[in-house]
């Protein structure tokens, strides 16, 4: 964390919106020329220590934005860092609909400005074996869904990405057999934990493009690939709904997809995980996987009863 | 001699032309070396570890590849490298050994508990090992000595490259969470290549 914060505007405030696009679009073309890199246009976010932050050591800025699993820009993990330059993450709007009360359509740019952004220290277990510890910077999504007023009926959530193959091109290749765009679930108690974050920003700067820009899910408790990126749209509904990667190979990604060293993957061990930024061969840490990633005390209690081996 | 009336192209040395297997063998060897320096230096990336495991597996498969090929190769355009089957086999081999070695030694640390569990619970994990041991006997009688002692045994014996290549294909293709233009190439051409061996033998086909 910066010693001093101080408010700064954005640079959406200072330009008007036509001529920031458009200067986005040289910074991006420029960028894509490896002149310019991604974090040169990440704007300071005014944040403070939220609760549930641990004391951990954050993993290298550098690793948790060039070591990515985003496919709407490709499958390596360094592609998100070089391919989603060209992406305008703003103007976005988030509409927060179905099962509510009072339909919410959110302009992020004043998400932004929230005094409500504060920062959470998680950590970060991919379903692939490795873990990172990220300073993320958001809002509880209980605070938004509130807002919303969920109706009574409302028992589940569903995620939707965006989709634009003409910024993104991992959509365009009809190859990996993902139906775009990315779709992500939670039941509505899940959604509503005060652990679950509607993430703006890492590192006290928005979201990098790569990262899921400009706001994303965090459920620091499950594999990360339930932590949809670059949300548009929220729904609450009364069944469970579709999700990407259960929608792809069920016997490898479950709907809840919590964090289990018992339950293992198809191909893998979940029992231990690398640890991501030793940056040397034979000095390369693995440690042991916690049962839901550390946080048990928080969301043990939201699958009481439940077989988490059927439900994994 | 015509090469003697040619000065303008260099002449390669005779000990080359006759060992030319002291230099591919290092040759075939420098991406395992240089994945190595590359782990070593940072380069690897943020999770060298599964890179370094991925990319010997990788090499693995495409010497593997390259050492079917030659058959076909011949076939269908008379280009005869069949003399580099036993170079490229090896090192398919010793590429599969490396990943092995790094999948137990350098991902696990040897922890014998995950490693048991991983070759008797998962298929992907007992594919790749089963690609490997059926490997094991072709590199033991890779030399001359075997094929002059086994005889016509020693052709039937070194047809299990394919069960190999098959097992080590569908491996390959497991590793990646979905098909991509990554895998994809490589296992159209295993296919393709292990489909050329069902066509029919021309008349004059020598069984190669």
């Amino acid at each position: 964390m910066a010693l001093f914060r101080y408010p700064r505007p954005l640079p959406s405030e200072i330009t008007p919106r036509n001529m920031y696009l458009s200067r986005r679009s040289l910074i991006g073309g420029a960028a894509a020329l490896g002149a310019v890199s991604a974090s040169a246009d990440a704007a300071t976010l005014q944040t403070h220590v939220g609760p549930y932050s641990e004391n951990l050591t954050p993993t290298p800025h550098e690793d948790v934005t060039h070591y990515n699993n985003f496919y709407e820009f490709g499958m390596g993990k360094a592609d998100p860092a070089t391919q989603s330059q060209a992406f305008h993450p703003l103007p976005w709007t988030l509409e927060i609909t179905g099962l509510v009360r009072r339909p919410v359509r959110l302009d992020v740019e004043q998400l932004l400005r929230s005094p409500a952004i504060e920062e959470r220290i998680y950590r970060m277990r991919c379903v692939e074996a490795w873990s990172m510890v990220i300073p993320w910077d958001g809002i509880p999504l209980a605070t938004l869904l509130k807002d919303a007023d969920p109706d009574p009926r409302a028992t589940h959530v569903a995620f939707e990405s965006i989709l634009r193959p003409s910024e993104m091109p991992g959509q365009t290749g009809a190859l990996s057999g993902i139906q775009w765009p990315y779709v992500e679930g939670l039941r509505l108690d899940e959604a509503m934990n005060p652990l679950t974050l509607l993430a703006l920003g890492i590192y006290g700067e928005t979201l990098p493009n790569q990262n899921g820009a400009p706001l994303r899910l965090v459920v620091p408790w499950k594999y990360g690939f339930k932590g949809i990126k670059s949300i548009q749209r929220i729904r609450l509904l009364d069944h469970e709904p579709p999700t990407t990667w259960n929608r792809l190979a069920p016997d490898e990604y479950g709907f809840y997809a919590n964090v289990n060293p018992q339950v293992d993957h198809p191909r893998w061990s979940q029992a231990t995980e690398r640890v991501i930024g030793a940056h040397s061969l034979f000095g390369a840490k693995r440690q042991p996987t916690l049962m839901f990633n550390g946080y048990g005390e928080q969301v043990a209690d939201l699958y009481r009863g439940m077989d988490l081996r059927k439900n994994f | 001699m015509p090469a003697r009336s040619m000065p303008a192209v260099p002449e390669i040395p005779g000990v080359l032309k006759r060992h030319w297997r002291l230099v591919l063998y290092p040759v075939g060897m420098i991406p395992a070396v240089w994945l190595v320096w590359q782990g070593q230096h940072g380069a690897l990336g943020a999770d060298p570890v599964n890179v370094f495991e991925r990319s010997l597996g990788l090499w693995a498969f495409r010497f593997l590849l390259a050492c079917l090929a030659l058959a076909p190769l011949r076939r269908f355009t008379g280009l005869n490298l069949l003399r580099y089957r036993r170079l490229t086999g090896l090192l398919a081999f010793f590429y599969a050994s490396l990943h092995l070695l790094a999948y137990v030694g350098l991902d696990h640390g040897f922890d014998w508990l995950v490693l048991w569990a991983d070759m008797t619970h998962r298929y992907f994990i007992i594919l790749g090992m089963s690609a490997l041991v059926l490997l094991i006997p072709l590199a033991l009688t890779s030399n001359t000595l075997s094929m002059r002692l086994l005889k016509r045994r020693w052709k039937f014996l070194h047809r299990l490259i394919y069960p190999a290549a098959i097992l080590a294909g569908i491996h390959f293709f497991m590793s990646f969470k979905t098909l991509n233009s990554v895998s994809a190439p490589y296992l159209a051409a295993m296919a393709l290549i292990l489909l050329s061996r069902l066509l029919p033998r021309s008349q004059t086909g020598d069984g190669i």
